[in-house]
């Protein structure tokens, strides 16, 4: 039986660029769950999406993810969990197929699992031979969802996926992330679309200068 | 699944080498500035003696040169969208990187050193025996792994950091002049400049071999510290 809890921060301190951006969070996530990280800007939100990818270093407190202690072990946990930050990762000059595929290869999956990828992301074939370069913003973020799928993470850390799509990109977003959560993903969204979060999200955890002041 | 090293290798390698076809990036630019160099340097000692004398040198400046754009661009496909952040998240093998962007500007290099060498013959009238044939090709793969290596691992180095555009040559020119000193005493001996026999060539193949080597274990060694945050 695995774990229910995934996240587990306890008065966590991550400093960032000499700055204290988290000072002493406590907060977890379960399994299955779609948690929104919301707050000011400069409030912590990224960088609680990143200490939670095991990019930034947690240098007081206890900070478990999939039950790693990430204080101690920050590499084990990379392959199980996606980070889509303000970045999609993406080659612009490559066809959405070739960064898939890029990314399958990389990542050791098989064929099966990037057809069935792209498939959920709706990357048919016309779609899949343009490249990165030409797509408008929704289109790139459905490309570097499904090179997140084909990773197989168990937690996808979302930072921002409404940013700069229209209200149909939007909708297409939300349904992708509710079908990934009942496929099994974990997913943490940090957004400043508070009301088009809350209601794809079942709690929502407010962070002011990097502190948590409030879950709900 | 934790992927092979050289898979992965593979993977960057050939994603790299598409990507510059695209972009055209050596082809259009990175090829005529080094032709350039070296018509200006013909323009500027304007003597066939002094040229033959020092064709050598005239090729592997214009290479190192020509080394600084490519490393930009190599890492600059990286971090333009946080494709290389999404393999550190990924946990990707850096070894794997690294290797796969040493193979991409090794080939690179090597593409850029034919056309080089080509022009040295035709525009400062040089001349290549078969020994000193056999000689020039060593030094050429011998010299290209070091800098393939070198560029790659101090490109990981300024990757993340502010003004990599003229850190980059800052801290890589002091580092690669054992190169530009060895390729030059190994390729004056190929074209038996300035009474160098081609045999006096080989000891500085060896030292570019050892710079190779050394290089390509500390980069594979250091890289994924490198680009750690």
């Amino acid at each position: 039986m695995q774990p229910t809890r995934v996240i587990d921060f306890v008065d966590a301190v991550a400093v960032y660029n000499d700055y204290p951006a988290l000072a002493g969070v406590t907060f977890s996530v379960d399994r299955q769950e779609i948690v929104l990280l919301q707050g000011p800007n400069g409030a912590g939100k990224t960088t609680l999406l990143r200490a939670c990818a095991g990019l930034i270093p947690v240098v007081r407190g206890s900070a478990h993810v999939l039950g790693v202690d990430i204080a101690i072990d920050r590499e084990s946990i990379r392959e199980r969990v996606g980070l889509l930050g303000h970045q999609n990762g993406l080659f612009a000059e490559l066809t959405i197929a070739e960064n898939v595929d890029f990314w399958s290869t990389v990542v050791g999956a098989t064929r099966a699992e990037r057809d069935a990828a792209m498939q959920r992301m709706s990357i048919d074939g016309k779609l899949a031979n343009r490249r990165v370069s030409e797509l408008s913003a929704g289109q790139k973020r459905r490309c570097a969802l499904a090179c997140l799928v084909v990773r197989r993470a168990e937690i996808w850390l979302l930072d921002e996926p409404h940013a700069g799509l229209d209200a149909k990109g939007r909708d297409e977003i939300d349904l992708i992330l509710k079908e990934a959560a009942s496929a099994g993903a974990t997913i943490v969204v940090a957004s400043h679309e508070v009301e088009r979060a809350q209601q794809l999200a079942s709690r929502t955890v407010s962070l002011v200068a990097g502190h948590v002041r409030g879950v709900s | 699944m934790t992927m092979s090293v050289s898979r992965i290798a593979q993977a960057v390698a050939v994603k790299d080498l598409r990507i510059e076809l695209r972009s055209r990036i050596v082809t259009n630019q990175v090829l005529p500035f080094s032709g350039l160099v070296m018509v200006m340097f013909a323009f500027a000692l304007d003597s066939d003696d002094v040229l033959q004398g020092v064709a050598g040198g005239l090729v592997w400046l214009a290479t190192i040169f020509s080394l600084f754009i490519l490393v930009q661009r190599s890492f600059a496909i990286e971090v333009s969208d946080g494709a290389l952040d999404s393999l550190r998240v990924a946990g990707v093998n850096p070894q794997g990187i690294f290797l796969g962007k040493s193979i991409s500007l090794f080939v690179q290099l090597i593409a850029l050193e034919v056309v080089l060498f080509l022009t040295a013959v035709v525009l400062y009238r040089v001349s290549l025996g078969g020994a000193g044939l056999v000689l020039l090709v060593t030094c050429v793969v011998s010299a290209t792994a070091g800098l393939a290596f070198v560029g790659t691992l101090y490109g990981g180095l300024t990757a993340g950091a502010r003004g990599r555009e003229t850190l980059l040559p800052l801290l890589l020119l002091p580092v690669v002049a054992p190169v530009l000193i060895s390729a030059t005493r190994a390729t004056e001996a190929a074209f038996t400049s300035n009474g160098v026999t081609v045999s006096e060539g080989w000891p500085w193949v060896a030292v570019l071999a050892v710079f190779a080597a050394v290089f390509g274990l500390g980069g594979l060694l250091s890289f994924g510290s490198l680009i750690e945050e």
